[in-house]
């Protein structure tokens, strides 16, 4: 059975680590990651499955580094 | 044409603007030159050609408004008088660091501070050097009579957008006031949004596909992105020098002597010359149009050919600096001049002259 | 390092349902992490973007952290000198009444320096939309005291904390002009969580298409962090703006269609 899905892309340049995508999320989706990116943030990724594609962590960012994607699943 | 009027000077500033097709007027009142923005409020030039006058709350906000109209291409002034032009020395400041085009009147009263509301030329440094901080310059027009504040106005315009600048009318309290026969041009319609648009495509007016987004801004946190920006602003300054100049000579082929003089002094010295000629002294007047640029050439040129200048003008000694500059040390010359609004007389002048330079 | 968790059924471009919108230019935004400029500049674009009006749009941009707006926003900017925004609007809108004008001011810009600007094109009832971002702070210069900092909060120039006594209560700039008949419209916002975010850029649709109506000012009040100048994580600084800044500057409409909310502390 088709299953409605997300899935979110960050940019991982353009992250700065601020969190606040962290709270956003319904899901408990998005985490730092250990590495850092060029300018030396953490950034924002995902730690399970559970993406909604609600957009919450996107539109909170303050630099709109994130691209949300839904869409069906088999 | 031209249409024939007696009209007070700020009268004329104000129905110049009009003619010359200026887009928008905000002022603040202060005396002597309450009555360009009356004039304006009574004309409804909104009805005429649509243009927008507007009280502003001060002359910050007023010089402001025009830094954002001038951003947008419009052709818009302002009008007012020493106090209120030291409030619009950060405005300036700006406009030329953004290189926009706008027209400023100062109708010069005695200062320093609060000061008086008769008229004075103290205010000549902070025109022509610069009032307001950094490298920049303003043109600068000395108007010596009613008609010249007429035709001043459509010629500021020119220059300030010719060169992307802003220009002051340097006039006084004088010349504001009083009352003489103007010939006023014929009315230049004001330009439609596409002119205004091809004319002058770099201001701000709404980004449309075919090209980026445009700024306009005096900052730049890059430091060699600013020193280009002040050569640049150097070059179109001697530009400015090389081609604007202008100034008018008085009985200087025959003179031993000369009054160096701008705006109502020169009217002064004119009488004077007479006076003193009549003494059988042959004086001569060489009276700069612009101030900045100045005629620098032009007055290096008169002092090979005279024994002395006396700069005549109601301040302290500001243009003699200029005059020397562009004279040199080889030959007498000193200031005359009264303070405080006091306008001397051309008894006092030729006076001057006889103990100042030929007797000293 | 691989990315985790990757669904490539669902990651095409058809599925795509939020992206930042074109409207930002695309280069890092220079304000601290999790500052809510950020935010307020997205919301703003992507409301230029539904409306449709990149090539109808004026922008003013302040002095202070968002000095550099116009390099983030792609849209025809000019930059005012400090606090002055207000008058340059005002100029710009009454000579291309047809176009949309704002003013984007933080705290200092609007209710320092800008006190006067700021009154009297509202007093005027200029048609343009004021967005101003209060986060009781001065940013970019180094986190002095603003007009809106708290009493007893620390700044570079309040170090002890704000003393009431010597140096003013907070400046609610806001309720000042509310109450001017040439305001239309007066909300005050926040940015830090999705719906707050999604409220804020209802207003600014809201107040920008109220300037197709000529019914005065749109006056959006975002409160909003500054976790660099208040020396907190970005996640600290909002929940502190909750519990300190939330209270004295509260959220909610303060005037519609030209009339006070009555629940609004104005009113009362």
């Amino acid at each position: 059975m088709a299953k409605i899905k997300g899935d979110i892309l960050v940019n991982v340049e353009r992250c700065k680590g601020c969190e606040v995508c962290i709270t956003a999320c319904p899901s408990s989706t998005i985490a730092m990651s250990k590495e850092v990116n060029g300018k030396g943030y953490h950034f924002a990724m995902k730690v399970n499955d559970e993406c909604t594609g609600c957009m919450n962590c996107a539109i909170v960012c303050p630099d709109g580094v994130i691209t949300v994607f839904r869409g069906k699943i088999e | 044409m031209g249409e024939l009027r007696l009209m007070k000077g700020n009268e004329a500033v104000a129905e110049a603007a009009i003619r010359a097709g200026c887009d928008g007027y905000f002022g603040y009142p202060i005396t002597p030159q309450s009555e360009v923005m009356e004039y304006l409020m009574a004309e409804k030039p909104h009805e005429r050609t649509g243009m927008v006058v507007l009280q502003a709350e001060s002359e910050t906000a007023s010089i402001n408004m025009l830094y954002g109209a001038a951003g947008t291409g419009k052709m818009v002034m302002t009008s007012s008088s020493s106090p209120g032009i030291s409030l619009m020395q950060e405005g300036i400041s700006y406009m030329a660091g953004a290189e926009l085009p706008a027209v400023i009147v100062n109708v010069v009263r005695g200062g320093p501070g609060l000061g008086t509301i008769q008229p004075s030329q103290a205010d000549y440094f902070q025109a022509v050097k610069g009032g307001g901080h950094g490298d920049y310059k303003m043109i600068v027009l000395a108007p010596a009579s009613v008609q010249e504040m007429c035709d001043h106005v459509k010629l500021a315009f020119e220059l300030a957008f010719k060169y992307r600048t802003p220009a002051m009318i340097l006039s006084d309290g004088a010349i504001g006031q009083m009352m003489e026969k103007v010939v006023l041009f014929d009315p230049i319609p004001r330009r439609t949004e596409a002119e205004l648009i091809s004319q002058n495509p770099w201001a701000a007016t709404g980004k449309p596909k075919t090209r980026e987004h445009i700024i306009i801004t005096s900052l730049d946190l890059d430091p060699a992105g600013q020193e280009r920006v002040n050569l640049k602003l150097q070059a179109k300054y001697r530009k400015i020098q090389e081609n604007e100049v202008l100034y008018e000579t008085l009985g200087v082929d025959d003179a031993e002597y000369l009054f160096v003089a701008f705006g109502l002094s020169a009217r002064i010295c004119q009488k004077s010359m007479d006076l003193a000629r009549a003494k059988g002294i042959k004086v001569g007047l060489f009276r700069p149009i612009t101030l900045f640029p100045f005629p620098e050439k032009q007055m290096n040129a008169i002092g090979k050919k005279v024994k002395g200048m006396l700069v005549v003008e109601m301040n302290a000694g500001q243009m003699i600096e200029d005059v020397k500059l562009s004279v040199g040390c080889s030959i007498k010359i000193e200031h005359f001049g009264r303070f405080g609004g006091i306008i001397p007389t051309p008894d006092e002048v030729v006076k001057a002259l006889e103990t100042q330079i030929i007797g000293g | 390092m691989e990315e985790p968790f990757v669904k490539t059924q669902i990651r095409k471009d058809e599925n795509i349902v939020y992206k930042r919108t074109s409207l930002l230019v695309d280069r890092p935004l220079s304000y601290c992490p999790g500052c809510g400029h950020g935010v307020v500049h997205r919301m703003l674009m992507e409301t230029l973007e539904e409306m449709g009006i990149q090539d109808k749009t004026i922008g003013v941009s302040p002095v202070g952290c968002s000095v550099l707006a116009y390099d983030f926003m792609n849209i025809d900017m000019i930059g005012a000198a400090h606090g002055r925004a207000p008058a340059l609007a005002t100029a710009i809108k009454r000579l291309w009444p047809d176009k949309f004008v704002f003013t984007y001011q933080g705290d200092g810009d609007l209710a320092a320096i800008g006190t006067a600007e700021t009154i009297h094109a509202c007093n005027r009832g200029e048609n343009f939309t004021i967005i101003f971002i209060n986060n009781g702070i001065y940013g970019m210069t180094g986190g002095q005291m603003a007009p809106t900092t708290l009493p007893g909060m620390r700044s570079s120039t309040s170090p002890y904390g704000r003393n009431v006594l010597t140096m003013g209560h907070p400046l609610k700039i806001t309720e000042l002009i509310a109450n001017l008949p040439g305001v239309n419209y007066v909300t005050r916002q926040a940015v830090h969580t999705p719906n707050h975010v999604r409220k804020t850029k209802k207003a600014i649709r809201k107040a920008l298409e109220q300037q197709k109506e000529n019914k005065g000012i749109a006056f959006i009040e975002v409160v909003s962090n500054c976790n660099s100048g208040w020396k907190m994580t970005p996640v600290q600084s909002n929940k502190w703006m909750e519990e300190n800044m939330f209270p004295f500057y509260p959220l909610g409409d303060i005037k519609v269609d030209g009339k006070l909310v009555q629940s609004s502390e104005v009113a009362k």
